[in-house]
């Protein structure tokens, strides 16, 4: 089952890129994607009981955080490629693509390698989360860099071009000092009596196990370079370059795996090492220093999402923000955790969601800017609701999911006396909410636009996903199923919660 | 004595390409440094491996190198006379540094050759001066690949016979990354009329 | 007489008698690399001799600067080649410190013809003499940079500062003998010191001593307007200071051998020296003017390098 959750899309994307009817490929992909969900639950299911699975030689043996990070993977994958189907159709009706930044014409890459790549992505983020094993995470994590490239650049124009050297560059520079972290921790743990031959395919549990004999000096350096190579790729500021040029001139289902799983993958690779630093009682060290750059990610993001008119760019801003989140709540520790568990559920969920529907008022307005973006609610009805309700779950509104992980996160720094910090999150929230509430409000709002061409109604492929992802965030705002609490408590408590 | 004149080649290596605006001769250089690198695997045993990192490393990275830079027009082949200084003397920078570290850190005995893990590191930090100093997109592909040697140095002492299957991933991995990068720089070449990652001022806030 | 001595004496009249041998060795050899046959290997001999047996012809505007200034250079030339030790014996008259009169000793040389060059009013000469300047500043602290690595070679080797700090000691056979042992990266020096030669020296990716544009001279065009016997003293002094150069670098090449052995080493280093510096001048072409300071950075960067590599270990 396990080996199926990595072979089955890399299998589809071999076949799709050898015989790559278009025929094939839009319908391959929600094919893949409903296997790999029903896999992916079936194996979140029994992790969750307490089970434990693996395969080859325990290379694959995914524990309750990875487990959970696969679901969330596959889910968002399940989403896109509904999407997809009405998306890649649409692209190919148009005949001449035109840049919106420049205007200059560009085609689109092959329709194949596209899908390819989306099951080579979905693939390689399934290696990451099932393996415990830091080597071969490190590598799935390098091809989720590059088999995430080509996607985007999908559209071939300059632009895209330039955000895909960038995205590049800095990931793959980044993901080098994090093996170079996996080297240290190796390091930290030398024996010369050959204890570590014992180890086996389960480094981070074996890591885990005999924490106490790590070397503390070595540890800490391992995990500043874990930090900053996969903080790189998650987003975190000073680092967050690359996010919001590749979210913004990719297509809109790839900005949304992007933002949705693969920044949740690279954190995964930072939290293992963070892992190991709890079992080494360091943990004040690593979370402390999550904060820290937990916080200055939301810092930065709040002045950037303040007066952006991009509003691609506003939603990738907005995930640095929530990356910030993320880190913010482990490091704080205890009841934070299970809230930033939460908060990575359901931010990937609306954000998900958010991507989709920024992709159909592109599709309809043609331009990035919020503000040449009018009247949504008379050109785009149901898009436009959705957009303003993703708006008000993404900023963390009451009935929402986010409202409740971000109160959770809140009462644990509280509980863990950080008021400090407590007070800045607050305030760093209440103006990201101000500044996102602008842009989306003009662009909902406002009179129908004259020179807009007569509504074609929005195609229902494309509305139902992320509808369908916004009802189960307001669900989990609501209510959380007792078996979802008990696997998040689960995942929450190998990181400390 | 082998070891130590490997690592001290390996160094001059950094340095020649830290010193030269010549992409070419720079390509030349990473074909030397997989050869070094070869040799540094097979004084530790690991011979099987240092057949790979030969054919990958030795032959195939700067063969899809030479295969981008063949299709880029000449004036993209020389950097800019002006940032070379800078950068040796960043380089000496970086290997004052990691003396410096090595100093502090404390060893686990036996682990670690002495001078490999300074001028593993001071490999790495040549990489990033690469990286960062340069201003053509060919030279960021050079410098992650000096310091992805680097690195793979520093895992070097760590490397076990179980663990072979791992390298071999990794540099499957780089290599693929080298291929991808090595088609964004012709796109990249014919969109833009140069390769200079200068010119990508476009999106940014 | 002790053996020292004696072996100190006959091989610095080996390299007084051979000093005009080294010019003829490269002329020859960059023949041979253009596939000509060349002038003969003693023609600086018989050039000298021709010299010395003419008159010489003295322009009105020059003053007794410049009648006095090449034999100022060949004494200074001459001094300093008598701090320097040769194949297996220290120079008689060594002392802490002698590395700085030795190559401040070269200096007063070069300083000297530069004054004679600007005597002469002539504006050709007043180029090379602001050239040769210019280089000379940039390679002084290349020169100082690399002899600090062999300081510190040598008082890591546990000798006191006393003898330490003075030629006899730096370029006495310990430092071929530390390479040996396993620093390579001091294989670096000799490097640098051959750059130096060729800058010191005026030869080819600096300087081209065949050139017949006076634009593009350094050393050639300062002293065009020297004839006679003052001009055979400073062919003569330019040969003495290739020997010089070529002699530091065969000082860190030759381990610490027995004192008869290591003079023939030494002599047939420089010797090779020589034709190495012939297959350089037939290789290279001349550097850009603006290039040269480059060329001096690599070398000091090359000594950086050593210096740092050779404290580290």
């Amino acid at each position: 089952m396990l080996i199926a959750l990595v072979l089955l899309p890399f299998c589809m994307g071999v076949v799709m890129l050898l015989w790559g009817r278009a025929a094939l490929c839009r319908l391959g992909l929600p094919a893949v994607a409903v296997a790999h969900t029903a896999l992916a639950c079936a194996t979140a299911c029994r992790v969750a009981q307490g089970e434990t699975i693996s395969a080859l030689n325990d290379m694959l043996a995914p524990d309750a955080l990875g487990a959970l990070f696969l679901l969330l993977a596959s889910l968002l994958f399940l989403a896109v490629s509904v999407y997809a189907v009405s998306y890649l159709r649409e692209e190919e009706r148009i005949g001449e693509h035109t840049n919106i930044l420049d205007h200059g014409h560009f085609t689109n890459a092959p329709e194949r390698r596209f899908t390819a790549c989306l099951c080579f992505f979905l693939a390689s983020m399934s290696l990451v989360t099932i393996t415990p094993h830091m080597g071969v995470q490190w590598v799935g994590i390098e091809a989720t860099t590059l088999s995430s490239a080509p996607l985007i650049y999908f559209h071939r124009h300059k632009n895209s071009l330039e955000a895909t050297w960038k995205y590049l560059i800095i990931c793959s520079v980044g993901i080098a000092l994090a093996l170079l972290g996996n080297i240290l921790l190796s390091v930290a743990f030398y024996r010369s009596d050959g204890v570590t031959e014992t180890m086996g395919m389960d480094q981070v549990g074996w890591f885990v196990r005999h924490a106490a004999q790590g070397e503390p000096t070595w540890l800490k350096a391992a995990f500043v370079f874990l930090l900053a190579g996969y903080g790189a790729k998650m987003g975190l500021a000073p680092l967050h370059n690359w996010l919001p040029d590749a979210h913004s001139q990719a297509p809109s289902l790839v900005s949304a795996l992007l933002s949705g799983a693969l920044l949740n993958c690279a954190m995964l690779g930072m939290l293992r090492g963070h892992q190991i630093m709890l079992a080494a009682g360091l943990g004040g060290l690593s979370g402390s220093m999550l904060m820290f750059f937990g916080l200055f990610s939301l810092a930065t993001a709040a002045i950037f999402i303040v007066g952006q008119g991009h509003y691609k760019r506003m939603l990738a801003y907005s995930s640095v923000e929530h990356m910030g989140i993320l880190a913010l709540g482990i490091g704080t520790g205890g009841l934070a955790v299970f809230g930033a568990m939460l908060h990575a559920v359901c931010h990937s969920l609306i954000k998900c969601m958010l991507f989709l529907l920024s992709g159909n008022i592109l599709a309809r307005y043609h331009t990035y800017s919020s503000y040449d973006v009018r009247g949504m609610r008379w050109t785009m009805p149901f898009t436009g609701a959705l957009w303003t309700a993703g708006f008000l779950a993404v900023a963390g509104s009451p009935p929402f999911g986010v409202f409740v992980s971000e109160l959770l996160i809140f009462k644990g720094m509280l509980a863990a006396d950080a008021v400090g910090w407590a007070i800045a999150y607050l305030v760093l929230l209440a103006v990201i909410f101000v500044g996102l509430s602008v842009a989306v409000l003009r662009m909902v709002q406002g009179n129908r636009p004259i020179d807009m061409p007569k509504t074609p109604r929005e195609p229902l492929l494309s509305v139902l996903p992320p509808l369908v992802l916004g009802m189960v965030v307001l669900l989990l705002g609501l209510w959380i199923p007792d078996s979802l609490k008990h696997f998040l408590f689960c995942a929450a408590a190998l990181i400390g919660g | 004595m082998l070891l130590q004149t490997c690592l001290f080649l390996l160094v001059l290596s950094n340095f020649c390409m830290l010193g030269t605006p010549r992409i070419r001769r720079m390509t030349g250089m990473t074909a030397i440094q997989g050869l070094l690198l070869t040799v540094l695997l097979c004084i530790f045993g690991h011979v099987m491996l240092a057949v790979a990192v030969l054919l990958i490393k030795g032959l195939l990275l700067p063969g899809l190198l030479w295969r981008t830079l063949k299709r880029l027009p000449a004036q993209a082949l020389v950097c800019p006379r002006k940032v070379v200084p800078l950068d040796v003397l960043a380089g000496m920078g970086g290997l004052a540094f990691s003396f410096w570290l090595d100093g502090r850190l404390v060893m686990a005995h036996g682990l670690f050759p002495p001078m490999l893990l300074p001028l593993g590191l001071a490999t790495l930090f040549c990489g990033l001066i690469l990286i960062v100093g340069r201003i053509k997109a060919i030279t960021q592909v050079i410098g992650y690949l000096v310091a992805e040697n680097g690195i793979f140095l520093l895992g070097m002492p760590l490397m076990t016979t179980g663990t072979a299957w791992f390298e071999l991933a990794l540099l499957l991995d780089v290599f693929v990354a080298v291929f991808v990068m090595g088609i964004a720089i012709n796109h990249i070449s014919d969109s833009f009329a140069s390769i200079d990652v200068a010119r990508f001022r476009s999106l940014r806030d | 007489m002790s053996q020292s001595l004696v072996v100190y004496f006959v091989q610095l009249c080996l390299a007084l008698l051979l000093a005009p041998l080294l010019p003829g060795i490269i002329n020859r050899v960059k023949a041979i690399f253009a596939g000509r046959h060349g002038k003969p290997l003693l023609q600086t001999y018989y050039d000298l001799a021709k010299l010395l047996r003419k008159g010489e012809a003295l322009s009105q505007t020059t003053t007794w600067v410049f009648t006095l200034a090449p034999a100022i250079a060949l004494v200074a030339t001459l001094c300093a080649l008598a701090l320097l030790p040769l194949g297996g014996s220290s120079s008689p008259l060594a002392f802490t410190g002698d590395f700085v009169l030795a190559a401040y000793l070269l200096a007063l040389g070069r300083f000297a013809t530069m004054l004679s060059a600007l005597d002469t009013g002539s504006s050709f000469e007043g180029m090379g003499a602001s050239r040769e300047a210019t280089f000379a500043a940039l390679a002084e602290p290349v020169l100082f940079l690399t002899l600090m690595v062999l300081t510190s070679l040598s008082l890591n080797a546990g000798l006191d500062t006393e003898h330490a700090l003075s030629l006899s000691a730096l370029f006495g056979g310990q430092s071929a003998d530390t390479w040996l042992g396993g620093k390579i990266e001091l294989l670096l020096v000799p490097v640098v010191f051959f750059i130096l030669l060729l800058v010191e020296n005026c030869r080819i990716p600096v300087d081209d001593p065949n050139t017949h544009l006076e634009l593009t001279m350094i050393h050639e065009v300062m002293v065009l307007d020297h004839s006679g016997p003052n001009l055979a003293i400073i062919v003569y002094g330019t040969a003495l200071k290739l020997w010089f150069f070529a002699a530091l670098i065969a000082g860190l090449m030759t381990p610490d051998l027995s004192p008869w052995p290591q003079a023939a080493l030494r002599t047939g280093i420089v010797l090779l020296l020589s034709v190495l510096v012939g297959v350089t001048e037939s290789v290279m072409a001349r550097l850009r003017m603006q290039r040269v300071p480059a060329l001096l950075g690599g070398a000091a960067a090359m000594s950086a390098l050593a210096l740092i590599l050779s404290q580290m270990r």
